[in-house]
């Protein structure tokens, strides 16, 4: 076991469990939080001269379409991921990107409005995860997790494609055993497997004071509509709807490249709902003509993580991404980016100690967790917005005067960081009960009880549904 | 593929950022050529050409001062825009976002150094800068 200290520069050390020449680690899950961990280890491995053995064991294919490379997920990348990723210097091309979105269009039962991002510059990606739905033939583009997996094997990764039945501990080490095979001892383990996946339960009997994070579940719809007839229908926004549909919490609809993914949250989320939002107005206004609604390329409902771990991380152990801390609803590819980056930073700097992590990276877990609490009072807001159809006029309202050329997008700016999960959620509740938003809001109270006297067809007529 | 691609088009030719501009931005070359040039009494230098997956604009970031040159695309070329704003504010939260720029910054200072030495052995052997510029 190698256990002391570590001297880059002659002053810099380390105490407790380090990693050194020779130093092998384990990580188990090769999606984005698993193959970042691993590019930014290496990366800064490379940076101190330390020489390092990354294996990952991932069972599934991502360059395959279908279930073997899915990794059921949105596959929205987010602007403020774009960035860093793109600083970082992992490049995502026209080969990943399947759409680059520009905008975002809000449809409520009263009207939509069209938020763009600044400059008129595509600043989201539009991806699918793993090889593509499982009607598809030949795939036009590359799976994003294959991309970033690549990215990592290129840094000089192992991959190794089979399945993690055992995580045990020799001499305080971690082992890892696949189907077949004896238990391999690492110097430490990185936990990437995401929620959906029955070796985190495993986790809780090691001793080392995990428990799994509070889940929900998710649907997850792909539609083959055509790449011409998503650019003449929904373009090249993402389309998310504030409907007053019992048990639904968010829905979003994404133009992909030849598909279009449907993505629902909410309570007890069923067939039933999923056929209550398909069959809803704002929904058939935006597909193509004589779409039909019963036609998916294939459905999944996977959990998500609504609720971190309190402890994800122990001696030579950390869990990145969704099976430790993961931001609320919003953005969880993000989120395994900040923790995996967090977690290699941690490892090669300060340490694979537990007492190295409680102090370098728990601290980026636990701020995510803030961020949540707060986020959780910001989705109370769009809850009740979601039942008052008067609040649901007013936001149109406010966010469609903010449009026009001069006007600062108060309220648009909110609606864009929610949708797209860009802004941490606290500086967006800040945002939200700013006096200035509340002004606009009573300036546009007239208008609104006019249009609400009127009814929903007066509204729906003064008010096209954009499109793009 | 247009529509798959993230940033923006720039035509050949069109300025992505003129120098003196006030910086509140860094850039991302996704694809195509640009080219970065100073502008001084009605003449263009062309410093360099900068190509797919490198960052440009950096020195406004970190200094209060106005855009040091122009750049602009050479051919059709699309550039992603990082806000000033919230890139340093990323930076604050994780350093380490960093390393790839102090890097590409060092990268520039040992060309300048390189690029200086040979203008000055030029120099030594010609005399004048008159006689350099001709050469």
């Amino acid at each position: 076991m190698v256990t002391g200290r570590i001297d880059f520069e002659g002053d810099g050390q380390i105490e407790g469990a380090a990693l050194v020449d020779g130093s092998r680690v384990a990580v188990i899950g090769g999606g984005p939080a698993g193959a970042l961990f691993t590019y930014f280890l290496l990366d800064m491995a490379d940076r101190v001269d330390l020489k390092i053995d990354v294996d990952i064991y991932e069972p599934r294919l991502f360059a395959e379409p279908g279930p073997i490379g899915c990794n059921m997920c949105g596959g929205i990348i987010s602007e403020t991921l774009v960035q860093n990723l793109a600083t970082d210097g992992v490049f995502l091309s026209t080969d990943v990107v399947q759409r680059g979105i520009d905008s975002y269009v809000l449809h409520t039962d009263v009207g939509s409005v069209r938020i763009a991002t600044p400059n008129d510059e595509m600043r989201i990606a539009a991806v699918h995860r793993g090889g593509g739905p499982r009607d598809v033939t030949e795939s036009r583009w590359e799976s994003f997790d294959h991309h970033l997996l690549e990215n990592a094997v290129e840094r000089g990764a192992n991959v190794i494609h089979a399945r993690v039945d055992e995580i045990g501990r020799i001499d305080g080490r971690p082992t890892i055993k696949v189907h077949g095979g004896e238990p391999r001892a690492y110097d430490l383990a990185v936990i990437a497997t995401g929620v959906n996946t029955s070796l985190l339960k495993s986790l809780e009997g090691l001793g080392i004071g995990y428990l799994r994070p509070k889940l929900t579940k998710t649907l997850i719809r792909e539609y083959l509509v055509g790449a011409d007839e998503i650019g003449r229908s929904l373009g090249t926004s993402m389309h998310v709807f504030l409907l007053d549909l019992p048990r639904l919490e968010f829905a979003a609809v994404i133009p992909k490249g030849d598909y279009v993914t449907m993505c629902l949250l909410g309570e007890d989320i069923d067939n039933a709902l999923a056929e209550t939002f398909a069959a809803a107005p704002q929904v058939r206004a935006i597909m193509p003509p004589g779409w039909d609604p019963a036609a998916r390329s294939c459905q999944c409902l996977p959990h998500i993580n609504v609720h971190g771990v309190d402890k994800p991380f122990a001696e030579r152990v950390v869990f990145i991404g969704d099976s430790g801390v993961t931001r609320l609803y919003k953005d969880g590819i993000g989120a395994a980016y900040r923790t995996a980056k967090a977690a290699a930073r941690t490892a090669i700097f300060e340490g694979v100690s537990e007492g190295a992590f409680r102090d370098h990276f728990l601290p980026v877990c636990r701020a995510i967790q803030g961020d949540n609490r707060i986020g959780a009072y910001a989705f109370v807001l769009t809850r009740v917005a979601q039942r008052f159809r008067i609040l649901r006029r007013a936001i149109l309202a406010i966010a469609r005067d903010e449009q026009r050329p001069g006007r600062r997008p108060r309220l648009s700016g909110v609606l864009w960081d929610i949708f797209s999960g860009s802004a941490p959620y606290g500086d967006i509740f800040r945002r939200m009960v700013d006096p200035v938003l509340a002004v606009r809001g009573i300036m546009a109270l007239p208008g609104v009880l006019v249009a609400t006297v009127r009814g929903p067809a007066a509204a729906v007529a003064a008010n096209p549904n954009p499109r793009r | 593929m247009s529509s798959a691609a993230l940033g923006r088009f720039y035509e050949d030719g069109e300025v992505v950022v003129h120098q003196g501009d006030v910086g509140d931005s860094l850039f991302v070359v996704q694809d195509g050529l640009v080219e970065i040039l100073v502008e001084e009494d009605g003449s263009e230098v062309v410093l360099r050409t900068a190509g797919r997956n490198e960052v440009l604009g950096e020195m406004a970031i970190f200094e209060h001062l106005p855009r040091s040159a122009t750049i602009r695309a050479r051919g059709r070329a699309r550039i992603l825009t990082l806000d000033k704003r919230n890139f340093l504010r990323r930076i604050n939260e994780d350093p380490s976002l960093a390393f790839r720029m102090i890097e590409t910054m060092s990268h520039r200072v040992r060309e300048l150094s390189h690029e200086v030495v040979e203008l000055q052995a030029a120099l030594a052997g010609h005399g004048s800068p008159a006689e350099v510029v001709e050469h």
